[in-house]
């Protein structure tokens, strides 16, 4: 168990590109911090740079009080867990999880115990002879988290671990890997794309941008209190509404909507109001007529999808916005729906920097 | 699948009987006494003197040359093939981990380098090769046979691929587990490669077993002499002296030197086969 201490950590590839700008960031011992952002944006790089299978270009990573920018991987006292799994192919499942520790010359009892260990926490234990090719996706995916339990190492290094499995099992062993590093208190980075993912096991969420590291918290700090316009648009599941709108001096317009119950907002700049689903709701007096297109049924609640009449965005088409409503809330299609919501609790953003300004 | 139908069949038999035949005609051919041979021509049907010839090409001293059986030309056809065959992949094995493994500069022109050589084909270097080989008194010596053949474009080539076509993750998997540049190649990429190996140890076996020019000029004493230049020498024997030709001699000789790599190709072809079609990694 350690802490984990990045300071200006830099990335640029030898043909000039950059792919990481500085980042800062301190991670407790024991706590698990997931990277978050879309495919390219360096959340992989960044984790590699820890892993130590890229270079640092500039800035120093600690792990514990230790500066191991130029320790090879393997005596940094991470482990990793791959998005294809990377089990060595030839090996059984018992030999996967012991190479490792072979190298590092451990007894062989004490190997053996080990893997005894980890295989009954994953339950893989009647697995331990198969070959890789003779497991399932699933018990694959325990499998490497098998060969990085055994190493009992200071830092666990998750890359889109779950992406290759199905929804199903993804929820499953998602809930698995929480239960587990919570048993093992050992400290964790973990790599994802998907929002829920991210959202449901980080004790600490870290958006990542082009680069850059565009917001850092608690997975719910994220969701109510966006510093950007992308950690808005990133975090939270049916995605934010965004509707692109200028201040008069009194209320936000777009077309002939009017909005009350804004101030101190700048005048003569594009702006981006954020309102999320679950904040609409339905109320004759509302200020924003919706016309719905689409009802999408999940079982305990639906999601109305329509346009917001009187709105245009940039491709000169009604503003298209999602509502979150209960079960019984089923409107046909073309039917109005009247929304109200609170302003304190919409966000605007400014288009141009993506700078939150309420 | 359609069934094959007879036309078929018949377009395959007749392939079948192209390509064997020949060998077949040498088979019987090689079981005459060579007065019958001399008199009647290539024969078609097995005659009465199979052991004899045989056993006489094989095992007596002066039976096909003047000093060694065919024995000793057997091993040294053997030795000739196998040491080829591993040496290639041994050194193609290792030319292709330096070359995809480690970023070396000019990694990438000493590759274009080696596959062009594929290009030139052993006549061209032969005089320069044959004056090295000879400055280090190698003539004669087996090392000599094996060691100037055995750097290989080809073999470079194909484990260049297969190693190419491993995922980059399991390097580095290995690489967080600790295993060292030699404990990587030899723990992982040498259990991976198996069947291509098997293939290539294959191929390489029968070109190294049909070597014929380098063989020929590199050894001076009989004892030395592979198979295939047997084969060439008894029909120098056969038009020299005043006896009767040994035809059948040199045809029974010919079936010996073509049985090893049927046998090799026949047993390990599921390897083989395996080896040259195999994506699953």
């Amino acid at each position: 168990m350690a802490q984990v201490e990045l300071k200006q950590v830099r990335k640029t590839y030898p043909n000039g590109a950059e792919a990481i700008f500085g980042v800062d960031m301190h991670i407790d011992s024991g706590e698990l911090i997931v990277f978050v952002g879309p495919s390219g944006c360096g959340k992989s790089t960044l984790l590699r740079m820890v892993a130590g299978l890229e270079s640092v270009t500039s800035g120093e990573i600690l792990i514990g009080d230790k500066v191991i920018n130029n320790v090879s991987p393997s005596e940094r006292d991470v482990a990793m867990v791959f998005q294809n799994y990377a089990l060595y192919p030839h090996m059984s499942v018992r030999g996967n999880m012991s190479y490792g520790l072979k190298n590092r010359k451990m007894p062989a009892d004490e190997i053996e115990r080990r893997i005894t260990d980890a295989a009954r926490m994953l339950k893989i234990d009647q697995f331990l002879d198969r070959q890789p090719n003779q497991l399932s996706g699933g018990q694959r995916q325990r499998v490497a988290m098998g060969r990085a339990i055994v190493r009992n190492p200071q830092v666990f290094l998750f890359d889109e671990p779950l992406s290759n499995l199905d929804a199903k099992l993804r929820v499953q062993m998602r809930i698995e890997i929480k239960k587990l590093q919570r048993r093992m208190n050992v400290t964790s980075i973990y790599v994802t794309h998907d929002q829920t993912e991210a959202m449901t096991l980080a004790d600490r969420l870290a958006v990542i941008n082009e680069g850059r590291v565009e917001q850092m918290g608690v997975p719910m700090e994220l969701y109510a209190n966006p510093r950007t316009l992308f950690v808005a648009s990133f975090i939270g599941a049916p995605q934010i509404n965004l509707i692109p709108v200028r201040f008069d001096g009194t209320s936000l317009t777009n077309g002939t909507l009017k909005l009350a119950g804004f101030s101190d907002l700048p005048t003569g700049v594009d702006l981006m109001l954020g309102i999320r689903p679950d904040v609409l709701s339905i109320a004759p007096e509302g200020q924003l007529e919706l016309n719905v297109d689409l009802v999408e049924q999940h079982g305990g609640e639906n999601l109305i999808y329509g346009a917001l009449l009187g709105t245009k965005n940039a491709a000169g088409d009604a503003q298209e916005i999602c509502l979150k409503g209960p079960q019984s809330l089923l409107p046909a299609t073309d039917d109005k729906l009247r929304l109200a919501f609170d302003p304190a609790a919409a966000f605007v953003f400014r288009t141009d920097t993506g700078e939150r300004l309420k | 699948m359609e069934r094959p139908s007879y036309s078929t069949h018949l377009i395959l038999i007749i392939g079948a009987l192209f390509m064997t035949l020949p060998v077949w005609v040498a088979f019987a051919t090689s079981t005459h006494a060579p007065e019958t041979i001399l008199r009647e021509g290539l024969q078609f049907w097995p005659g009465p003197h199979l052991l004899e010839t045989y056993n006489e090409v094989l095992f007596v001293e002066g039976g096909v040359m003047k000093q060694v059986t065919g024995m000793t030309m057997l091993k040294n056809s053997m030795i000739l093939g196998i040491g080829f065959a591993l040496g290639k992949v041994v050194i193609s094995m290792l030319a292709a981990y330096a070359i995809v493994y480690f970023r070396f500069r000019l990694g990438v022109p000493l590759f274009w380098v080696i596959f062009t050589t594929l290009l030139l084909p052993l006549e061209v270097r032969i005089i320069p090769s044959y004056e090295v080989v000879a400055n280090m008194g190698l003539l004669d010596t087996h090392t000599g046979l094996i060691v100037p053949l055995i750097a290989s474009a080809t073999g470079t080539f194909f484990f260049r691929q297969f190693f190419k076509s491993v995922p980059d993750e399991l390097l580095e998997a290995a690489r967080l587990d600790g295993a060292t540049a030699w404990g990587f190649f030899q723990d992982i990429l040498v259990p991976l490669s198996r069947t291509m190996i098997a293939a290539i140890l294959i191929i390489m076996f029968v070109v190294g077993w049909n070597q014929y020019l380098w063989p020929l000029i590199m050894t001076t004493k009989e004892e030395n002499y592979t198979l295939v230049i047997g084969i060439k020498q008894i029909y120098q024997v056969l038009n020299e002296g005043g006896e009767l030709p040994q035809f059948q001699k040199a045809f029974a000789l010919t079936i010996l030197a073509t049985l090893p790599p049927v046998l090799v190709v026949l047993i390990f072809q599921r390897w083989f086969v395996k080896g040259l079609v195999e994506s699953e990694k």
